[in-house]
């Protein structure tokens, strides 16, 4: 087999994985936005969050230490024990469910029958809260995070690949790992909202807010529901990033990364998160590796969003998305 | 009892519809600007320049534009920033293959050749709405910036791939470069802040601006009524752009002297500029204003009084300031989605009544 097209398989490959860590972060976008039509531009910052929380109660850090520290002249900074990875996610999902709250509470209730764009802007100004919130709790420096994930190359593929084509594929195992996890959440998410009483709920309000009302649904327990359920999807996103490259300041740069997934795929449609992100992550990667070098290199810049402008100037409303019918 | 409107009496239309129908507001603004070009450049220095008026100014140029666009027509762009960059990069051709030209001209044509890159963009915006098109706009934030990254040509193949002024003067006085004086470069800016505003402000009370509010309003219904959606649309970015590319060239030729494009005019500066009309008030020729000075402004404060007063570190004030920038976008969206604009526009009630308010 000629080199080029073994190369190229491999970088499909690799698109693919990179395309379920967008998915990830996009599924969380999809799914307050089907429930109240927010469009959640924090979601990448609660990503950011989430992990710097994990990190943090990890290494039993002391909160806002460097605020402390500045006010009272003292040089706290760590309690000096370990919490175990799985009790430390547990907790930061606590944390999820508890900024969930906060949130509707003392954001979105005052938000209610705003116009989308006035919403989003609200989002853009909680991802600026949350970023320097996050930072001031939990210090700006990049840290590692491990939560027991393997990585690395897997030599599995690699003795295969090299067995069959006499050029091994370098596939991290994180990223498959990633995979794995991304089917399980996307199975359990659907499982959820198709056979639990408030799954159901959820996808009544998504479809009409009176209606559901009407019926007897807390609009405002949903919206906790959901928040929270977006939070902890940020927190698996955030846990896969941050093993990949650390956490720092550039994670919360993900949710950029995955708007145009979402317009590919349709804000309103999971299946459309996964494809639009796989279509998204092979894309930009062959783009890359065939068109790149003839233009000067880190396409990966702008090619997911021009990709995204030039399909929806011919389906506005995405893959799978919802016809968009306006009416005077 | 200053604030009246008591026996100023309209006698036309052309009196009723005038920017400021009050005597006392028209009397104020004229001694703003008295002040601002007889009295200021005698009394700054550098530091006021370059740390408080400049930014200012500049910065009020491109809400004025971006105001245009999100405030009078309805498009939210994230593309502020890749805008900018075209105009500075268009500035920084023209200096260098012109030299002759005189760098007020240089400033306007960088104007309009991002008012064409802004058609272009804004092409997407007929078939794309809300925050789709919002979404497509980053489109145009991170492949322009890509570009003059890239691309040689336009850094003049550089070593460093920076673009800096070169040294420019107008009547003999040197605006551009390492060896300019606080005073000329505030004049320079002031005088296309000046003209911006009145532009803007002629624009939108006008045909033009009527036929944006109609499409903000609701586009399906203002095609109805005979708005052509196509040329509102692309006028609205047309014109946007072009003051957003004037503020791009001052920024980098005057302002700066020197910039690297992904810092300088990265995504950050598009949310800046967008935040500053939020808190300034959408619509609002005011707001771009006041949103510019808060904006401005408020990071200068923070620091001087944590930093210099508290002693506390720089990053936590800077982490400080991004979560007061961020809590007060949430307060102005609940509390007062028109913005300073509006909490000004309550206060002036209040005070042509006061101190009899019934």
């Amino acid at each position: 087999m000629p080199e080029q097209l073994l190369f190229a398989m491999e970088v499909t490959l690799n698109g693919l994985m990179a395309g379920v860590l967008y998915a990830l972060v996009a599924l969380g976008f999809v799914l307050i936005f089907k429930a109240s039509g927010i469009f959640n531009y924090a979601q990448g910052v609660m990503a950011l969050f989430a992990a710097l929380t994990l990190v943090g109660i990890q290494d039993g850090q002391v909160p806002f230490s460097h605020l402390i520290n500045a006010i009272f002249g003292t040089d706290v900074h760590h309690f000096g024990w370990h919490v175990p990875a799985i009790f430390a996610i547990l907790l930061t999902a606590a944390v999820m469910v508890l900024f969930a709250w906060i949130v509707e509470r003392y954001v979105l209730r005052h938000l209610v029958n705003q116009p989308g764009i006035i919403l989003f802007m609200a989002t853009i100004g909680l991802a600026y809260f949350m970023e320097g919130f996050g930072d001031m709790m939990w210090g700006s420096d990049i840290k590692k995070l491990d939560v027991g994930l393997p990585q690395g190359i897997n030599f599995a593929i690699d003795d295969t690949t090299f067995e069959w084509f006499g050029y091994g594929f370098f596939i991290d195992n994180l990223d498959i790992s990633a995979t794995i996890v991304a089917v399980i959440l996307v199975v359990a998410l659907t499982v959820f909202s198709q056979y639990s009483k408030q799954g159901r709920a959820l996808r009544a309000v998504a479809d009409d807010h009176q209606a559901a009302l009407s019926v007897g649904i807390s609009l405002r327990f949903i919206w906790v529901l959901v928040w929270s359920i977006a939070g902890f999807v940020a927190l698996v996103a955030g846990i896969m990033w941050g093993s990949k490259s650390g956490v720092q300041f550039s994670l919360s740069l993900i949710a950029l990364k995955a708007l145009p997934v979402l317009m590919l795929g349709g804000f309103t449609s999971i299946p459309g998160a996964i494809v639009g992100g796989l279509i998204i992550g092979v894309g930009e990667k062959l783009f890359e590796f065939t068109i790149g070098p003839l233009v000067g290199g880190a396409t990966e810049n702008w090619f997911a969003y021009v990709l995204a402008l030039i399909f929806l100037v011919f389906r506005p409303q995405g893959l799978f998305g919802e016809k968009i019918i306006e009416r005077v | 009892m200053l604030y009246r409107e008591a026996g100023d009496f309209k006698t036309s239309y052309r009196d009723d519809s005038q920017t400021f129908p009050i005597r006392f507001d028209r009397f104020a603004y004229y001694v703003l600007l008295a002040v601002a070009f007889l009295v200021v450049p005698f009394v700054i220095n550098d530091y006021w320049v370059n740390a408080v008026l400049m930014p200012f100014l500049i910065y009020a140029i491109a809400a004025l534009g971006l105001n245009v666009l999100t405030g009078y027509a309805g498009q939210v762009s994230l593309g502020t920033g890749g805008f900018m960059a075209v105009g500075a990069y268009a500035c920084y051709k023209l200096m260098t293959a012109f030299p002759d030209v005189n760098i007020f001209f240089h400033v306007i044509i960088a104007g309009g050749i991002t008012a064409l890159v802004g058609l272009l963009f804004g092409l997407p915006s007929l078939r794309i709405k809300g925050f789709y098109l919002a979404v497509a706009t980053l489109a145009a934030q991170f492949f322009l910036v890509w570009l003059f990254n890239r691309v040689p040509w336009f850094y003049n193949n550089s070593a460093s791939g920076q673009i800096s002024a070169p040294e420019r003067s107008v009547f003999g006085i040197k605006v551009t470069g390492p060896e300019t004086e606080a005073w000329a470069t505030y004049l320079f800016c002031l005088i296309f802040v000046v003209a911006s505003a009145w532009i803007v402000r002629n624009l939108t009370r006008g045909s033009t601006g009527r036929r944006w509010m109609a499409i903000r309003d609701m586009d399906i219904a203002a095609e109805i009524i005979g708005v052509n959606p196509l040329g509102a649309k692309l006028s609205a970015f047309a014109v946007s752009s072009f003051f957003v590319g004037i503020a791009g060239a001052l920024f980098f030729s005057v302002y700066l002297g020197a910039v690297e494009v992904g810092e300088a005019f990265g995504i950050q500066k598009s949310f800046l500029v967008l935040f500053m009309i939020i808190i300034g008030g959408l619509g609002s020729i005011f707001g771009s204003f006041a949103g510019a000075a808060f904006m401005v402004l408020m990071p200068v404060l923070l620091k001087n009084s944590l930093v210099g007063g508290l002693g506390w570190p720089t990053d936590l004030a800077a982490h400080l300031e991004f979560m007061i920038v961020g809590g007060l976008i949430l307060f102005f969206l609940i509390v007062e989605p028109h913005g300073l604009a509006a909490l000004w526009k309550v206060a002036k009630e209040k005070l042509r009544l006061w101190p009899f308010p019934h």
